[in-house]
């Protein structure tokens, strides 16, 4: 038994499993209060007040919207198919979570240091469209068929451009490795170099988590709610905690690819006095503000102009920029790793 | 000209405009709601609420039983049986208010007059049974002695206006 219990694998389940229910139990948590900041931050731009009658400044609102989600009945439309139709909010909700094991929060802070991180990241949140698309189908929903089709259209093109995102920044990190892509030298021609494609990355994630203006797979006023509309108490709630969990994936993703993750901002190293993980969650709340910021600013885009824009702009832009970006830092032998002389 | 618009798409200067105008709505501007059950908002004296019937200082009613409320109700919702009283005057024996059918028009009070019947300043009540909702002499009379202060100073407000 002391056998067992003392064996390194055991050591390194215990642990794991400690950590992972940590950052569940976190990114649930933040979930939660991206809800309520969300509703507060709409509410002051548009002058009104926001949540505020339970707890103190509503503080309490969140977890009241859940326990009510948690007690109503599951309804299955008679036409859907079972199986798939209660799989996809299922799978849509781990994938949100599972992308999460390569976050760095801070230094060494990381579930699975893996080297090929942003490759896993990029691909766990390119699932998140399958998880759209069988609910869209299983529904057996006009309206939720046609959020299904536009969400998968504007996933897959606006990964297009992500991707080559990735490769400028993977060019000037020399690494897939996420805690080795905060920590690589950045000097100021390089930031400048990058800056425009962190704004065009900051749309793109707009467009990836369907968030507005480009939420037009659930366009409420058009199509009532896309591919959620049939779609009611855990299930819904499961598609709506998978919604904010990537968005708040992706904004932690632009915080390690942009934002240099962990460290102190503007290389202050006097600042370096917080710890990482604050820097880490302050930057990604700020990218989350800007998503919430963009909602209460942005009319939702017409589907051609969405689609105009990342296959017309964004894709050559960003294919542009990825030539532009190798060719500098051929230009310089500033190519990380070995370099060419 | 051309070139001018191709830099601003570029720069996304209108956006840029829209996302400064949402900030300063945020940070630099009132708030235009109010906590409702806690703050509540001003109240014209003309203001239609519920009914209520008054009296006079002395605790005399005031309603003489001329039926004029339930004949210009449009929405028919005033029902009133009358009779003499033991000392002679005429008086209700039956004054009743029907809320689910009154449409809150306000002619039963320009009818009255002796200001008997009135729309008094409150709004707040809602009820969970629609029994509750058919009124009779007893609540309306109860509603003007509550609200008595509130609807003679309202009253008294609105009179150099008419």
């Amino acid at each position: 038994m002391d056998l067992i219990l003392q064996h390194p694998y055991t050591i390194w389940t215990f642990w794991t499993l400690l950590y992972t229910v940590l950052i569940v139990g976190g990114v649930l948590l933040a979930v939660a209060y991206l809800t309520y900041a969300e509703r507060k931050v709409m509410g002051g731009m548009q002058r009104r007040q926001g949540p505020m009658t339970v707890g103190p400044f509503g503080l309490l609102q969140p977890i009241a919207d859940g326990l009510k989600l948690f007690s109503k009945e599951t309804i299955i439309p008679s036409g859907a198919h079972r199986v798939v139709f209660l799989m996809a909010p299922m799978m849509l909700f781990a994938l949100s979570l599972i992308a999460w094991a390569v976050i760095p929060f801070d230094k060494g802070w990381v579930l699975a240091n893996i080297n090929v991180g942003i490759l896993y990241l990029f691909a766990v949140s390119s699932m998140g469209v399958y998880g759209v698309i069988m609910a869209g189908w299983a529904s057996n929903s006009r309206y939720a068929f046609l959020g299904g089709l536009r969400s998968a259209s504007q996933m897959v093109s606006y990964e297009v451009s992500m991707g080559l995102i990735i490769v400028c920044v993977l060019l000037c990190a020399g690494s897939l490795n996420l805690q080795e892509i905060v920590l690589a030298p950045r000097p100021l021609w390089m930031q400048v170099l990058l800056f425009p494609m962190f704004i065009v990355f900051l749309v793109s994630i707009l467009a990836e988590t369907n968030r507005a203006p480009f939420d037009l797979p659930e366009g409420e006023s058009e199509i009532t709610g896309g591919f959620m509309v049939e779609y009611s108490a855990m299930a819904f709630a499961l598609f709506f905690l998978g919604e904010y969990a990537n968005m708040i994936l992706m904004s932690a993703m632009a915080t390690t690819l942009f934002l240099g993750g962990w460290l102190p901002p503007f290389g202050i190293s006097a600042l370096a006095v917080v710890p990482g993980i604050v820097w880490f969650a302050l930057k990604t709340a700020g990218i989350l503000f800007f998503f919430i910021w963009a909602r209460a600013t942005l009319p939702r885009f017409r589907y051609d102009q969405l689609m105009r824009l990342g296959w017309k702009v964004f894709l050559p832009l960003t294919l542009v920029w990825v030539v532009l970006t190798a060719g500098l830092l051929l230009a310089f032998d500033a190519l990380p790793g070995q370099g060419l002389s | 000209m051309k070139f001018g618009n191709l830099v601003n798409s570029f720069l996304l200067v209108e956006i840029v405009k829209g996302f400064a105008l949402t900030l300063k709505y945020m940070f630099f501007m009132p708030r235009v709601t109010i906590n409702y059950p806690h703050e509540k908002g001003p109240l014209s004296p003309r203001f239609r609420g519920e009914h209520a019937l008054r009296r006079y200082p002395n605790g005399e009613e005031r309603c003489i039983a001329c039926k004029l409320c339930e004949a210009i109700c449009p929405a028919l919702a005033i029902t009133i049986e009358a009779e003499p009283r033991e000392d002679g005057s005429r008086r209700t024996t039956k004054y009743d208010i029907d809320m689910t059918k009154c449409i809150y028009c306000g002619l039963c009070q320009e009818a009255c007059p002796v200001d008997a019947i009135v729309e008094g300043p409150n709004f707040e009540f809602a009820t969970e049974t629609r029994e509750e909702l058919f009124y009779n002499k007893d609540k309306l009379l109860d509603n003007g002695d509550r609200w008595e202060a509130q609807i003679a100073a309202n009253i008294l407000a609105d009179a150099p206006y008419r």
